[in-house]
């Protein structure tokens, strides 16, 4: 047993909002507390989910929490970002979602109306990608200690015998695609968050990505080294993560990453750099050099990838780091935030 | 997308920086004043890309990054108070003061709230006739407008309980400051686009003459820089001192004459404390007396407050461009950006803050 916190307490006495960002803090409580508490060799490989030896079935297991503020959004809600979510951490292990829970912990004065959506909400999304709830818990709190709704859910899923994706498999050579236009859902959600309000038709990109991901594992198979869904932290943290667990660097071409220009609009006013901010329907394929062009004609040729990109490449220098070469031929280091950005002053 | 997309263009940049490498002929020290330049710099790895004859040093113009620790410990205090909602630009939430920044005082429960603009704070107000309202209202030339405009709504609307915690600083002054130290090794100043576009740039031309300075008003894009830079090392090869501007798409020579008339009635000039740097005469904005009761220092008593900078930080030193980031002790170490021991390292215009997110170090990289 471990006796004392792993985490120093001269340092953080308290958990801060930076400990839920996906950035640096994240990964200390992760990495510091967790897994060493936790201790097993499935959890080990920090992946979206587990990936667990089933009677000889490879089956992969995620589970995710929502707190999303507001709870509709434009674009989705908190309901179908539950279903969407878990069934995207299963697909990023390369496996069919099959069941799904979900458990809601609801706060005292919640509308009954606004309940009502979110269930139905779930289960249109959970339809569409053809996978069931099949079991849930409910939990109500006192008014004020909760935030209207939170959902957890988890998933199981069956992993195809020709998929065989892990963080640790990318390799020196490979190329870096993203599925689409990215910070979508982040820039959204900001739009409508009380004190930031600003007009724009930006929705979230809140998708399931299960039936993209299936079309690129037929296409390349094993030559699919990696799948990330670039959730909470954005790009830069799951290319952060991915270099560090694999000891290779990462090298991406700022100009060919796809941004609409709505989105890179509220950025550059806000101050934020999109490549921190979140994703819920799109993912970053890293594949071998031979497969990547046929995995973006197999991308592009599905609704959600129309503009799938290659955005950079997997190289033996600065092993762990991401680099980046700027619009003007400049490099930089894309490095993991602390916690969520902060809008700056002018 | 325009305005963003031609000041962005490699090829452009690529022409700019071969004028540059065929005009400099030795070595020259330039200061870009604004950390939002200094953030363009790093970030797009322009440092890298100019000639070794260049050095550019990183100013003073990081408003989170000047703000006097007193007043940061002073801004916590209030934000402890339960009748208070205590706002601000989201940057200065994570300045270490003494012992505590405001995102800890909101991790133990304090109503600390980020806003986008003091307009916001004052609806806040409104929305709250119960709570004092207080926002932080620090920044240089750039921010006093809105500063100032919410103040004046406030007392249009005559809210009883909205007050702002005022640390305005101004350019100029420190920008003397710096010249007339007898460490003082900048040779040509890239001056802050921003503040000039309220300011104008008029207040520049006496500096110039009386320093020998070249001085161009710049922009925040890639291009903007490269151009600045160009052009304030034509002056200095030919040995002109003059203002020019860079930034003519925003900048006029007067400035926004409205907003300094509305800034002129809602503050006046005071000497005022930059933290790393010290006491600057006639440096910064306080609230007119007609405005007293608006100002969160007089309408709470937060008593004496004992002040401690870290031994380590060397803040001064980066703010006044005598040290680079990397050669502090610290830098890495001990101050990170989850852990900042001084304000550089904790908003994106601070000098330390952008070279730890973005630089590119000792790694060497084929391209």
């Amino acid at each position: 047993m471990i006796a004392t916190c792993p985490i120093p307490i001269s340092d953080y006495p308290h958990i801060t909002l930076a400990h839920g960002g996906g950035g640096r803090l994240t990964h200390m409580l992760i990495e510091q507390m967790f897994v060493p508490a936790f201790a097993n060799v499935a959890l080990e490989t920090l992946h979206d989910g587990a990936i667990l030896d089933v009677s000889g079935a490879r089956v992969a297991f995620s589970t995710d929490s929502f707190v999303v503020h507001p709870i509709f959004f434009p674009g989705g809600d908190i309901g179908s970002l539950a279903v969407h979510g878990t069934v995207n951490d299963l697909a990023m292990c390369g496996a069919r979602p099959l069941a799904l829970s979900s458990a809601l912990i609801l706060e005292e004065g919640l509308p009954m109306q606004d309940l009502w959506r979110i269930v139905q909400s779930m289960q249109d999304a959970a339809r569409a990608v053809g996978v069931p709830i099949v079991t849930g818990d409910t939990k109500v709190v006192d008014r004020g200690k909760g935030d209207g709704v939170f959902i957890n859910t988890a998933g199981i899923g069956i992993i195809p015998a020709h998929a065989r994706v892990a963080p640790t498999r990318a390799q020196v050579g490979d190329v870096i695609l993203i599925s689409g236009a990215i910070a979508e859902h982040g820039i959204a959600i900001m739009s409508v968050r009380e004190g930031l309000e600003f007009e724009t038709q930006l929705q979230s990109d809140s998708a399931p990505l299960h039936d993209i991901v299936a079309r690129v594992l037929e296409a390349a198979g094993e030559q699919v080294h990696v799948l990330r869904d670039p959730t909470r932290g954005g790009v830069a943290s799951a290319l952060n993560e991915i270099a560090a667990r694999a000891r290779v660097g990462i090298r991406l071409n700022e100009a060919q990453i796809p941004l609409a220009d709505a989105v890179r609009g509220a950025c550059e006013i806000l101050g934020l750099d999109p490549l921190y901010v979140a994703n819920e329907g799109k993912f970053i394929a890293i594949v071998a050099r031979e497969a990547a062009e046929q995995v973006l004609a197999t991308l592009r040729a599905h609704p959600l990838g129309k503009d799938a990109a290659i955005i950079g490449e997997v190289v033996a220098e600065h092993p762990g780091k991401v680099y980046l070469r700027s619009r003007i031929g400049g490099l930089r280091v894309v490095d993991l935030l602390s916690g969520e950005q902060l809008p700056r002053i002018c | 997308m325009k305005y963003i997309d031609e000041y962005r263009n490699e090829a452009d940049a690529q022409k700019v920086l071969a004028v540059i490498r065929r005009t400099v002929t030795r070595p020259w020290t330039l200061m870009e004043i604004c950390g939002g330049q200094t953030h363009t710099l790093i970030k797009f790895g322009i440092d890298r890309l100019l000639p070794e004859q260049i050095t550019l040093v990183h100013g003073p113009g990081c408003p989170v990054c000047v703000t006097p620790l007193e007043l940061i410990d002073k801004a916590i205090a209030i934000a402890r108070r339960p009748d208070v909602i205590f706002t601000s630009f989201g940057d200065m939430l994570r300045v270490p003061g003494s012992h505590d920044d405001l995102l800890s005082v909101k991790a133990r429960g304090g109503d600390v709230r980020m806003v986008y603009s003091p307009l916001d704070a004052v609806k806040l107000a409104q929305k709250h006739p119960d709570k004092q309202v207080v926002f932080f209202a620090v920044g240089f030339e750039t921010t006093a407008p809105g500063n100032a405009m919410a103040v004046w709504q406030a007392r249009q609307l005559g809210l009883q309980n909205f007050s702002i915690l005022c640390s305005h600083v101004l350019v100029p002054p420190a920008m003397e400051a710096i010249l007339s130290s007898p460490m003082n090794r900048v040779q040509g100043f890239l001056a802050a686009g921003h503040v000039c576009t309220v300011m104008g740039y008029w207040e520049y031309e006496p500096i110039a003459a009386k320093y020998r300075v070249p001085i161009v008003v710049t922009g925040f894009e890639p291009l903007d820089l490269l151009q600045g830079i160009l052009m304030t090392v034509q002056q200095l090869e030919s040995g002109r001192a003059q203002v020019e501007n860079q930034y003519t798409r925003a900048v006029r020579r007067e400035g926004n004459v409205a907003a300094q008339k509305l800034v002129a009635q809602v503050f006046e000039v005071t000497d005022r404390k930059w933290r790393g740097i010290g006491e600057i005469p006639r440096s910064g904005y306080r609230l007119r007396d007609e405005f007293a009761a608006f100002d969160a220092e007089k309408r709470f008593d937060v008593g004496a407050l004992i002040v401690q900078e870290s031994s380590l930080c060397i803040a001064g030193e980066i703010l006044q461009g005598l040290k680079k980031p990397p050669a502090c002790v610290a830098f890495g170490k001990q101050c990170t950006p989850e852990h900042p021991l001084g304000a550089p390292m904790v908003s994106p215009e601070g000098a330390c803050a952008a070279y730890y997110q973005y630089a590119v170090s000792s790694i060497q990289y084929s391209d």
